[in-house]
């Protein structure tokens, strides 16, 4: 009897042989659609340079995918990502990170990346909390939930990402959950072939260390909330940002046509040796 | 004229640009940096130079960006590096000890400037020698070379290039604001007589799973990107193939050491001195601008008739211990003469104390170069 092999296994690293993924967690759902875009798109592997930072999501590249992949510093991996496209321009290079990782301590890198407006990928995935050091209050934690370091609940206001990016300059932004697995997918295929700062912010389940927290409790009520909370940004537009408290705005938030960095700088070089202006 | 990547000729340059045309020389295409004082002029002349030979400066939002910008670039094969100085350094530091778990090879110039923090830009101190060495967590190796003319700003910045692809390893210039801002003669040879090293990277088409890109004490190749390598590249704890491995101790023992060994069993070929003591009893100990004092002062005393010599560090790390002890072994005295409070001192007198006196001789006020007179007044002192 042959052996059944999944259809997109081909992608996954030959020594790779379990997911470091907690029971529930929405990564997997994310590896699947980034995996379903590159295929949809017909590319290979090879087309890609895949770069992860610190966290949960951050394992999802890496050891996951069978490509090039740099395992970076904490909140770094924008500013790796973009050495890797000055020197690698036409190759596709694709962040995958958490919101941790790249709206915290990476933050910085997270909008002078979208204000340059370099071609990449960005793949946020936000589960509203550090995951893999033990359940710690993030910057995307809502207001009140008790964390590991928030024993009497958190006191800060969130982040909200997607906006952030939006401001910053990036030219493709989008946003959905683990609930919209196939809107997600679309995305993703958009943002590989955008020529410039792409970026998709999925909200990812947590719940080992923030659904049991917050006492939403498993995987499936954790989706059923996403379902609940998300209205699609057409939709959100008629309602009042009061209306909108708590609510999910999902959808492709900026599709924007601007100057991308390396074709400014490939215009720059033709200046400096005297070339057309 | 500016097209040329070796601007060949005689000129008189300011130590900073001619690191820049070392750098250019040595086939650097990817620069990164945040603006700082006193690495300045090097930035400005590869922003100016490097787009005429196809690469780019680029200047990053902080020296975490930039240092990590570098690295990636060099994973994308470029020859790569980043200027700047001690409050530079300092943030680079996390992502220095990347560079070093993956073995990328980059060249970072710090132009040392005075004190902790922000110091005094302007005044040139050798503040910084032990960080290079020791800044990041962890244990590992550098390399470490420092300059004490505009003519080795360029000829050195060669050598970093050529180090840091041969061992795959971060190299630091360390320079300092004298030397970075000084003006001299320099002399560019021809191109063909400027040696440069390219990392060696596995055959094209070698299939990925067999690539051993990683951990070995004769340096492995690199299976830099976009060339259908699919390298795994992690900092953690990891195996000759890039495997991470996080749960065995042995694996960490293995990681830890052949990056480290990887250094120390090439340290005859790495290391650089300019010992000049051949029938001394004194031997004045310095690098850097601080060796030009020395120099001036063991010439004096030559000439009264003093048995004085001098002993210049050009490569400060991986430390030259077994010169220093070559050299203790045939002298009475060993004065070390630094501009600072005495940062590789420890060092030179461990290795030296055993044989000879050792002493340390700082400048009057930290951030002068000692004064050869002072110096001069110290060789007295020690002979009587």
């Amino acid at each position: 009897m042959s052996e059944l092999v999944h259809p997109l296994h081909r992608f996954i690293r030959p020594s790779v042989t379990h997911t470091t993924f907690c029971p529930g967690c929405g990564d997997g759902t994310v590896v699947q659609c980034i995996l379903r875009a590159i295929d949809g798109l017909g590319m290979d592997m090879d087309d890609f340079v895949f770069v992860s930072g610190i966290g949960c999501a951050a394992w999802i590249p890496s050891p996951l995918f069978n490509a090039d992949v740099l395992h970076t510093t904490h909140g770094r991996p924008i500013a790796f990502a973009f050495g890797i496209k000055m020197g690698l321009p036409d190759k596709k290079v694709m962040v995958v990170s958490g919101d941790g990782d790249l709206a915290a301590i990476g933050g910085n890198h997270l909008i002078q990346n979208a204000r340059r407006n370099i071609e990449m990928t960005v793949i946020c995935l936000n589960n509203g909390i550090y995951g893999m050091t033990g359940g710690q209050a993030a910057p995307t934690t809502p207001m009140g939930v008790k964390t590991t370091t928030t024993p009497y609940g958190t006191f800060e206001n969130t982040f909200n990402i997607s906006r952030l990016v939006m401001a910053a300059g990036a030219s493709f932004v989008a946003c959905w959950t683990t609930a919209h697995p196939r809107q997600l997918t679309n995305s993703i295929k958009k943002a590989i072939q955008k020529k410039g700062f792409a970026f998709i912010e999925v909200f990812s389940q947590c719940p080992i260390q923030l659904g049991r927290k917050m006492g939403i409790g498993n995987a499936v009520q954790m989706l059923e909330d996403y379902k609940k909370r998300s209205i699609l940004v057409k939709e959100a537009e008629k309602l009042s940002p009061e209306e909108l408290n708590g609510r999910i705005v999902v959808g492709e938030l900026a599709d924007l046509d601007k100057p991308e960095m390396l074709e400014e700088v490939g215009k720059m070089k033709r200046r400096a040796s005297g070339g057309n202006k | 004229m500016k097209e040329k990547r070796v601007q060949t000729g005689r000129y008189f340059m300011m130590g900073n640009v001619a690191c820049a045309e070392g750098a250019i020389a040595a086939g650097c295409e990817f620069a990164a940096g945040y603006p700082i004082t006193p690495a300045t002029e090097i930035a400005n002349q590869l922003a100016e130079r490097l787009p005429h030979v196809g690469g780019a400066f680029f200047q990053m939002e902080d020296e975490i960006s930039t240092i990590a910008a570098v690295i990636g670039a060099s994973w994308a094969g470029k020859k790569s590096m980043t200027v700047t100085s001690g409050p530079g350094i300092s943030l680079m530091t996390e992502n220095l000890g990347f560079a070093i778990g993956v073995e990328t090879p980059c060249v970072i110039v710090n132009v040392q400037r005075g004190a902790p923090s922000t110091g005094m830009p302007t005044i040139g101190i050798q503040g910084d020698m032990v960080q290079a060495k020791y800044g990041s967590h962890g244990d590992y190796e550098i390399i470490a070379l420092c300059p004490s003319s505009p003519q080795e700003m360029f000829d050195l910045t060669v050598t970093a290039f050529n180090y840091a692809e041969t061992y795959r390893v971060p190299v630091f210039i360390l320079s300092d604001a004298f030397v970075g801002h000084m003006r001299e003669e320099v002399i560019i040879p021809e191109p063909e007589k400027i040696k440069t090293v390219y990392r060696k990277i596995p055959e094209p088409g070698t299939d990925p799973r067999t690539i051993q890109g990683f951990l070995s004490e004769e340096v492995a190749p690199m299976p830099i990107f976009g060339r259908g390598f699919k390298a795994h590249v992690t900092s953690s704890c990891h195996d000759e193939r890039g495997k991470r491995n996080l749960i065995d101790i042995s694996a960490l023992d293995n990681y830890i050491r052949k990056l480290s060994n990887k250094i120390l069993k090439h340290k005859e070929a790495i290391t650089l001195v300019a010992p000049d003591y051949e029938g001394a009893e004194v031997v004045l100990v310095s690098y850097g601008g601080v060796a030009r004092a020395a120099a001036t002062a063991a010439a004096q005393a030559r000439e009264e008739g003093l048995p004085v010599g001098t002993f210049r560090l050009i490569t400060a790390w991986p430390f030259p211990g077994e010169e220093i002890e070559k050299m203790a072994k045939k002298v009475k005295e060993v004065i070390v003469l630094e501009n600072n409070l005495g940062q590789m001192y420890p060092y030179i007198k461990a290795e030296a104390a055993h044989y000879a006196n050792v002493s340390f001789l700082p400048p009057k006020l930290v951030g002068e170069i000692q004064d050869p007179e002072d110096i001069l007044k110290k060789i007295r002192e020690v002979l009587k």
